[in-house]
This record gives C-alpha cells, sequence and structure tokens, in this order.
C-alpha cells in the first residue's frame, strides 16, 4: 500500500503557479455555462451499452479459440498449472514442516537480521496468529504471498534493472507500469479468471501481476541511483558490463532493492486477501465470509492475523536490507562500531535448535502440521460483536442521522451537479483546473482519459463515483493534514500515533470495510468512511515529513525574527512543504479510489458496483471490463489534475531512507 | 568483508533450511489437492476413503445449509475428506473445467451457464434437482402491508415511490437488492413497468436481511428483492408484491422485463469428472433431495442457534442429521440406499 507512493520516474515538468485571475474567470465560466445547460448534453446510464456487448462477444471468442486452437490453450494451461504448482508447494511446504519449524526458523532469521527484540516479535506475532485458531489459513495465505513475491522478483528484478539502463525501456514501461497501479486490486479478477480460471494458481499469477510494477519502479531507482563517478571508474579498471552490473551496481542499489523486495512483499499480502474471491486460500476467505454475514468479531481476528503477517514480513525484509547493504557496514570503520544487533553464536544456536527440532520431529512423527488445539482458544469476536451490537442498536439515531445528513447535503448535491451538467463541460472544466495546477501536457492527457470514459459508455457511473471519491479525499486531507501538522510540532503525538498508522498500513483494505458497514450499513457513505480511515494514514506521513523537511535554519530565522508558532506554521513550513502536501493529495486520491471500488461490494454503486458486477454475473462481464478500463482513466485523470508523477518522485527519493 | 560472512552464511544456511524441509514435508498426510482439505469442518478422525470433494458455497445460507449437510455425510458417512469454497455463483462455474470446483448444490436456473459449461464446453453435468422451490419476488415489512395494503399492487408503486425514498435513492423510491453477484431482473423490471425506482445494492444477504428486520422493528418504509427458501421468513413474514404474472418468454429481452420472477426448480450441477469417477460421493449428490421446510430449519440452525460459532455449519449439520425424525431423508440419499 505505501509503494504507491513510490517512484514514478518521468521528468517532471514545470509547476505554474495559478493566478487568482485565471481561477476566477474558470469559475465564473464554468458556472455560467452550467446554469445554462443544465440536463442537457447528459450522458444517462445504460446497462447494456453496444460497447459491452463488444467485450461480451471477445470474452466468448476468447473461449472458443481457447477450445479450438490447441496450443493457445495449452499456453494458457501451462502458465496456470506452473502458478498452481508453485503456490500449492509453497503453501503444503510451509503447512508441512510443521508450526514449530515455522516459527523456529523465522525466529532464527529474526535473529541473524534484527537481534532479540525482532525475534521475540516474530516468533511471538506467528504464536499468536495459531493462538487466535487461524494457523492454518494463515500459512495459506502466507505461502501464496511468496510464492506471487517470488515471481515478482523473478521477472520484476531484471526488467527494472533494464529500465534503470535503458531510457527507452523506462520510457516504454511507464505508462503500463502507470496503468497497472492505478487499477484497484478487484478489477484485476475480471481478466485472470477468464484466462485462467480461478484456484490458487491464478491468485498467486493476479497477485504477482499487482506487487511487480514496484518491484520494477522502485529497482529501476536504485540502479539509477548509482553514481556514474563510481560507475565510470570501474569502466576505466575494465570492466565488462556485465562485471559492473554485479560488482558495482547490484551490489550499491542493494539497499534500494531491498526496498522493493519489502514492497513488493506487503503489496502482495493485501492483494492475497482480495483473491479469495477466486478461490485463493486462506485468511482472505475467513474475512470474505465475515463480510457475508457482518460478523465483524470473526474478520477482526484474520485481519489481526494478517497484520501480524505483515509485520513480521516488513520488519524482517528492512532489518535485512540495512543488514546486507555494504554501505551500511562500511561506515562502520570497525567490528565495535557497528550496533550489536545479533550475537552470531546465538543465531547458531537458534538454528541448530531448528535443526534439532526437525530432526525429533521426523522421529517421533506426530501432527505438527496443525497448531495445538489447546493453545488456540483465543478468541475476541464475541466482545466486539457485542460493541458493535450495542453501538447498532443504541446509536443508530446518531450513525444514521450523520449518515442521511451528510449524504443529503454534501453527496447528493455534488453528484448532481456532476451527472447534470453538459458533459463537455465537466471535461472542459477538468482539462483547465489540470492547466492551471499542472500544466499544458496534464492538461491534454486529462482531457483524454475523459473523453475515453465518454467512448466507455460509462459517464454517467464515471460522475457519481467522482463525486464520492472528491468527498473522500477532501475529508481524508482535511483529517490527514490535521494530524500530520500535530505529528510534526509535537514529537509525543507523533510517537503515539506511528504503532497506529503502522497497522493501519499493512491492515487490508478488505478490513476497513467492515466497520463501516457494522455502523453505516451498506451506502456510499459506508464506502467513504472506509476509504478516509484507509487513506488518512499515508497522508499524515507525508504531511508529516514534509513540515520535518523544512531546514532548520530557516526555522531558527523565521523564530528570530519573531514568528509565532502559528505564523511560523502559515508562513513559514506549510508553504515549503507544499509540494509533499500535494503528492499527499495525489497519494490520498489513488488511495481513496481503490477504496471506493472496493464499496462496490458494501453498496457504493456506480463504477465499484459495476465491476463487482461484471465480475460475478456473466452478462455484465463487458460492463465490468469497461468500468475498469473508466476506473484507470479517472484514476490518471486525476493524478495528473494534482500532478502525481512529477512531484511524487521527489519525495519518494527523499522517502526512501524509511524513518 | 569479512566481518559480513557470518551473518550473510547464517542467512543463507536459514533459507536453505526452509526450503529443504518444505520440499521434504507433507507426503504422509496429504490429501489429492494438498493439506488445505483440513479446513473443512470437522472430523480429524476419519481418514480419507475416498479423496476430496470440492464443493462451491454460495453467498445465502440457504446453499449453505445444503454444502454442510451433504458435506457432513461425505466425511461422516463416506469418509471423504471435503473442501468448501466461497465463491460467488457464477464464478464457481469457472472452478469446473479444472477440478477447483466438483459440486454446485443449489444452481438457480442459469441457462447460459448451462449452455456454456454443459453444452458447449463438456465440463459440467446436471445432477438432479434438490427438491427446492426458489422463489424470488419483490417483498414488504409485514407491518406495511398491514397499514398500507395497497403498497402490494404494483400497480400503486409510483404513487407511493415518494415513502420509498432514501438518501441513497435520490429523488426515486428505493428498491432495495442484496448481494451483488445475486442475478436479479429488478431493474429490468423497473424499466419496463416504468417504475420510479432506483436499485440499491445492500450489498450481502445478510445486510438484505437486516435491513428487513429493521424495517419491520421501526415501521419504515421498505420494498426490495427477496427469495425462498429463506429461514428469515419464519420469523418476519414479508409479504409478496403482486407484479405482472411470468409467461414463458416474457423475460427474454435483459433490458425490459415486464413480468415477475419464474418459481425456480433448484438443481445441482455437477463437473464431468466428478459424475464420472466421482464414486459413492457423486451418488450421494446425485440423490440429495429434501424440502424448503428442511432447508430453513439447517440455514435456522447456521444463522441462528450457531451464531458466531466458527463451525456453525458443521454443528447445524449433525445435529439435523443426528435428530431421529430426519433419519429416513438422509438415508435415502446415500448409495445403495
Amino acid at each position: 500500500m505505501t509503494a504507491q507512493a513510490l517512484p514514478s520516474l518521468r521528468r517532471r515538468p514545470t509547476a505554474r503557479v495559478p493566478t487568482g485571475a485565471a481561477w476566477l474567470a474558470l469559475a465564473t465560466v464554468t458556472i455560467g455555462l452550467y446554469i445554462a445547460f443544465r440536463g442537457e448534453w447528459t450522458l444517462p446510464h445504460e446497462r447494456s451499452a453496444p460497447l459491452f456487448g463488444v467485450f461480451n462477444d471477445a470474452r466468448d471468442a476468447l473461449a472458443e479459440t481457447r477450445r479450438s486452437v490447441p496450443w493457445f490453450g495449452a499456453i494458457l494451461d501451462g502458465i496456470r498449472g506452473f502458478g498452481t504448482w508453485l503456490a500449492e508447494s509453497a503453501i503444503d511446504g510451509l503447512i508441512g514442516v510443521g508450526w514449530p519449524v515455522v516459527i523456529a526458523v523465522t525466529g532464527a532469521l529474526a535473529l541473524v537480521f534484527g537481534g532479540w527484540p525482532l525475534a521475540v516479535l516474530a516468533a511471538g506475532a506467528l504464536a499468536l496468529v495459531g493462538a487466535l485458531g487461524l494457523w492454518e489459513p494463515a500459512m495459506q495465505t502466507l505461502g501464496l504471498t511468496l510464492a506471487a513475491v517470488a515471481l515478482s522478483l523473478l521477472f520484476g528484478i531484471p526488467l527494472g534493472i533494464l529500465a534503470g539502463k535503458s531510457e527507452r525501456v523506462q520510457a516504454a514501461l511507464a505508462p503500463v507500469l502507470d496503468a497497472l497501479q492505478i487499477m484497484p486490486q478487484f478489477a484485476y479478477l475480471i481478466p485472470f479468471v477468464i484466462l485462467f480460471q480461478i484456484g490458487p494458481g491464478p491468485a498467486a499469477l493476479v497477485t504477482m501481476l499487482y506487487a511487480m510494477p514496484a518491484t520494477i519502479r522502485i529497482t529501476a531507482l536504485g540502479i539509477r541511483g548509482v553514481p556514474s563517478a563510481t560507475l565510470e571508474a570501474a569502466r576505466s579498471l575494465g570492466t565488462t558490463p556485465g562485471q559492473a552490473l554485479r560488482k558495482v551496481e547490484l551490489p550499491l542499489a542493494g539497499q534500494t532493492i531491498g526496498i522493493a523486495v519489502n514492497q513488493t512483499i506487503m503489496l502482495a499480502v493485501s492483494m492475497v486477501v482480495i483473491t479469495a474471491l477466486i478461490n485463493g486460500p486462506g485468511l482472505g476467505v475467513t474475512i470474505l465470509r465475515a463480510v457475508q454475514v457482518t460478523n465483524v468479531g470473526a474478520a477482526l481476528e484474520a485481519g489481526l492475523a494478517i497484520v501480524l503477517i505483515a509485520i513480521v514480513l516488513d520488519r524482517l525484509t528492512e532489518q535485512a536490507t540495512v543488514r546486507l547493504d555494504p554501505r551500511s557496514q562500511a561506515s562502520y570503520s570497525s567490528k565495535a562500531d557497528r550496533p550489536r544487533r545479533g550475537p552470531a553464536p546465538i543465531a547458531i544456536v537458534g538454528l541448530l535448535a531448528v535443526v534439532g527440532v526437525v530432526l525429533v520431529m521426523a522421529v517421533i512423527g506426530g501432527r505438527w502440521d496443525e497448531f495445538p488445539e489447546e493453545a488456540s482458544g483465543l478468541t475476541f469476536r464475541e466482545p466486539v460483536n457485542d460493541i458493535v451490537g450495542w453501538v447498532r442498536i443504541n446509536l443508530f439515531f446518531l450513525t444514521d442521522t450523520l449518515k442521511e445528513v451528510f449524504t443529503a447535503v454534501v453527496l447528493n448535491p455534488l453528484e448532481g451537479v456532476l451527472t447534470q451538467a453538459p458533459f463537455w463541460l465537466v471535461i472542459g472544466a477538468g482539462g483547465a483546473v489540470a492547466l492551471l495546477v499542472s500544466g499544458v501536457r496534464a492538461a491534454l492527457i486529462v482531457v483524454a482519459c475523459l473523453l475515453g470514459i465518454v467512448g466507455l459508455q460509462l459517464w454517467e457511473h464515471a460522475m457519481e463515483t467522482l463525486a464520492t471519491v472528491a468527498v473522500a479525499t477532501a475529508i481524508t486531507m482535511t483529517l490527514g493534514v490535521g494530524f500530520g501538522i500535530g505529528a510534526a510540532l509535537n514529537a509525543r503525538f507523533s510517537r503515539g500515533l506511528r504503532p497506529v498508522l503502522d497497522a493501519a498500513q499493512t491492515l487490508p483494505a478488505f478490513v476497513y470495510l467492515l466497520p463501516a458497514i457494522a455502523l453505516f450499513s451498506a451506502s456510499r457513505f459506508t464506502a467513504i468512511v472506509a476509504a478516509v480511515i484507509f487513506a488518512v494514514p499515508p497522508v499524515v506521513r507525508l504531511v508529516e515529513a514534509g513540515i520535518r523537511s523544512v531546514p532548520a535554519p530557516t526555522v531558527e530565522a523565521a523564530r528570530s525574527a519573531g514568528a509565532s508558532t502559528g505564523q511560523l506554521l502559515r508562513k513559514v513550513q506549510l508553504p515549503i512543504a507544499r509540494p509533499a502536501i500535494l503528492v499527499a493529495t495525489n497519494q490520498g486520491i489513488v488511495m481513496v479510489l481503490g477504496m471506493v471500488v472496493l464499496g462496490g461490494l458494501v453498496g457504493a454503486g456506480a463504477l465499484g458496483y459495476d465491476v463487482v458486477a461484471g465480475f460475478s454475473q456473466r452478462n455484465d462481464f463487458g460492463m465490468g471490463v469497461a468500468a475498469g478500463i473508466a476506473i484507470v482513466l479517472l484514476g490518471i485523470a486525476l493524478d495528473r489534475t494534482t500532478h502525481g508523477a512529477g512531484r511524487r518522485r521527489q519525495v519518494a527519493e527523499a522517502g526512501l531512507s524509511r524513518p | 568483508m569479512r566481518q559480513r560472512l557470518p551473518t550473510r552464511a547464517l542467512a543463507g544456511v536459514a533459507m536453505l533450511g526452509v526450503l529443504v524441509m518444505a520440499c521434504s514435508a507433507t507426503p504422509g498426510a496429504a490429501s489429492p489437492s494438498g493439506s488445505a482439505a483440513a479446513s473443512a469442518s470437522g472430523s480429524a478422525s476419519q481418514p480419507a476413503a475416498g479423496g476430496t470433494v470440492n464443493i462451491a458455497v454460495n453467498p445465502w445460507v440457504g446453499y449453505e445449509a445444503n454444502a454442510a449437510v451433504v458435506g457432513y455425510l461425505l466425511e461422516n458417512e463416506l469418509g471423504y475428506e471435503v473442501e468448501k469454497k466461497a465463491l460467488a455463483e457464477q464464478v464457481s462455474w469457472e472452478g469446473f473445467p479444472t477440478g477447483e470446483v466438483d459440486v454446485i448444490l443449489e444452481n438457480w436456473g442459469h441457462e447460459d451457464l448451462k449452455e456454456e459449461f454443459i453444452e458447449s464446453q463438456g465440463v459440467a453435468v446436471e445432477a438432479g434437482e434438490t427438491g427446492n422451490t426458489g422463489i424470488i419476488g419483490w417483498y414488504v415489512p409485514p407491518w406495511l402491508a398491514a397499514e398500507h395494503p395497497e403498497v402490494l399492487d404494483w400497480e400503486n408503486l409510483n404513487d407511493l415511490a415518494e415513502s420509498f425514498r432514501t438518501s441513497e435513492s435520490g429523488d426515486k423510491g428505493q428498491f432495495l437488492i442484496g448481494d451483488p453477484s445475486f442475478v436479479t431482473n429488478d431493474a429490468a423490471i423497473i424499466n419496463a413497468l416504468e417504475l420510479n425506482y432506483e436499485v440499491v445494492p445492500a450489498g450481502s444477504e445478510a445486510a438484505l436481511i437486516e435491513a428487513f428486520r429493521a424495517a419491520e422493528e421501526q415501521k419504515e418504509w421498505l420494498i426490495g428483492y427477496f427469495y425462498e427458501p429463506q429461514w428469515f421468513l419464519a420469523q418476519v413474514p414479508l409479504e409478496r408484491v403482486t407484479l405482472p404474472p411470468y409467461e414463458e418468454g416474457c423475460d427474454a429481452d435483459p433490458e425490459s422485463i415486464p413480468c415477475d420472477y419464474p418459481d425456480y426448480t433448484l438443481d445441482k450441477i455437477v463437473s464431468k469428472t466428478f459424475a464420472d469417477e466421482g464414486g459413492s460421493a457423486f451418488e450421494l449428490v446425485k440423490s440429495f433431495q429434501w424440502t424448503n421446510e428442511d432447508q430453513n430449519v439447517v440455514a435456522d440452525y447456521i444463522t441462528n442457534e450457531f451464531a458466531g460459532d466458527p463451525d456453525a455449519a458443521g454443528k447445524a449439520a449433525e445435529k439435523w442429521v443426528t435428530d431421529p425424525a430426519n433419519e429416513a431423508t438422509w438415508r435415502a440419499w446415500l448409495p445403495g440406499a
């Protein structure tokens, strides 16, 4: 999830500061035209627009080709078979070796990379998963994740190296990666079911595809980050390009590639959960079932298990990256200066213990593939469900009023304006806003994307989605900037907030639907609430980082000139942090968009519902595909308007040395 | 440089260890499709005699009741492993070609899917009726039917649209449906009958039930999609709204359907492979037949009696199967009965 903040390597267009007059003119013209043409030139939704039929026919033709052209079917089956084999081997392996081994090996790795605290954290987290009675689904999730990550790295790192070394590859990949990163998780599933049916194999493959853009982009960034002077030096010593890659570039890019691995894993974990919809095994199934019967407690337990797994994987890869980076080693002149993480002898003892356990297991046999039942009675679903039930009954008047008023006062009017305005007015206004904020190039892209949505015959639903996204983004930014400023100004607040943000960012998007649906039942408002919870954490982080990055001398200078804290914030810190806040807006929008689509599962309607319906109903397949593309176009339009690509790179580079 | 070696070597050894163990593991207890099978409800004591049966479980509790009882009997009477897969109804069919899904236990119509997977692809076959009759219709809560009986006739719905308005339906009346994966004609009916209503999805069966329950308790106006067999109707007897009756072919145009839903004869679909090689498991699936009342009882156990239990389906099935009153029913499904 955090990876979406990561780099797009486009060159950054020069920002232009829009004048007040231009904005005023734009607003006046837009409002005037809206009043004049309201209700005309609208494009109401048709459930069976001709284009959808075209997609349906394409699907049928594909199925037919698959039957009639043996090699085509064989290739697809081969890919599927390989994915299935890999996923099932990983899952069976993890479950088969038994829980003591998984816990001990993870603990030993943690000990080697991060010392005792990490070892205790890792082993404890896994044991807790077992205690929740979720060992088996958790291992299925872990196995599927590892299989997908292995594939992502296998294909992604070479592609990333290529993109890092060749401008042409970079330019060719960029739009594809953009589209893949903006496409909501759910929309990935539709083509996959057609090509590879359902099961753990397709689940691993779709997860690979979702996580790989991050692998490619960050690897490329690492390769590009190798100082050219170093490379020149290597060349002048007569190294071949291959040697230079192996001995110079890869080691120096090591830490960045480590981050690529880390981000790939985190993205894979979040996607694996969604693959429950195509029969991907694991905790996602548990959550999906819980959503279907609105059992908040059960979903929260499974959600916690996912968070625990994600935290273990995150910390482990993070520490391994630091540990294996040559520069971090080189900067300590002698062994004694290095921070002591894990004393090696203890690690050896740990590994020996693991081997011992394996031997004992082999000798005495017994069932280690199931977590002992006596130790797995931990549950908190009932108290959680009790609380939810109490809130639902006793605070209904409050939650319901909030939802109704908000929908009637904010959401519906905005949606009305967007759907009732002539489509050319929305496109023109969107292009003009992009022009003022981000320049000519962005404006052209925005106009093209919006025209594409018209072409997809999904204009009305796209406008409804846009209204929801706009409202959710506004709330997200208000909360995110507020918390971000608070965290930047107050170290204690920041420290207290950090674990909450950590957990919030690792929790899969799915899980956010539950508290929202429990409180507000199914509605667009529910999707907005879930989207806000989902998108606020990264915004807080980016804003905090932005304000903190204001150079200390600047702050000092302002202070000594007599600025109060408020003045300092308004006149100095916020203006300087403006690029970071824009990036945060951009990031917030992309995340909100993804969540609003998932909201289709809880009655959020519009494009999200079209995608969900297209996935689960055969006749609506075409509509689902078109809606998936429309969401990507809408996402790119919003992204360019907020000037994402260029500025994202800046902050991503600054943020790569994680806090 | 040399100082770094131990760490790296150790990491390498550890990873190698994981790999080796992963590769050497499992054979002992493995079932045909791997250890995932153990996740299905219950009985670790009974070894798999006949392999694994993959049952798709679609997201409504009536279906879950079928799967619970058939799964229970497969495990406890015939010694199979059962793997239940939570899937949307149409997605389930995609599991037939690859063996991800062996059995669909409650199919509602889907002539187009039968055409594709049975006729064209030849990967699935019909396995007989479940004995249940499926009824889909438009329903209102009982209090509304009692106080405003005019709501039960579709011709009055336009006059009443104002009362059904919600913040989700804008200036139209709200028509509530359930899970987005359910196949519904409601938008097409509204279109054909020129009703001033907007279809709003509740998100799931549970949310739909919750909405009807709340509407009855708080005397709110609500009209929506509902269906039998369904345990909830025993608790809150929703009243069905009269639409123009179904006639053969009146639902030909998916955009505009000026008539009610037909009654569905619910049936079972299995993969071709399972029909050919499923042995006594296939026999059981094929013979499985019960009444709407039977299904409602088990669905009620799952939803209410064992609410919140992680193995609600298994316990509900056990309770129903071990009730002597039902023994004759399920014994008749067993092979050789």
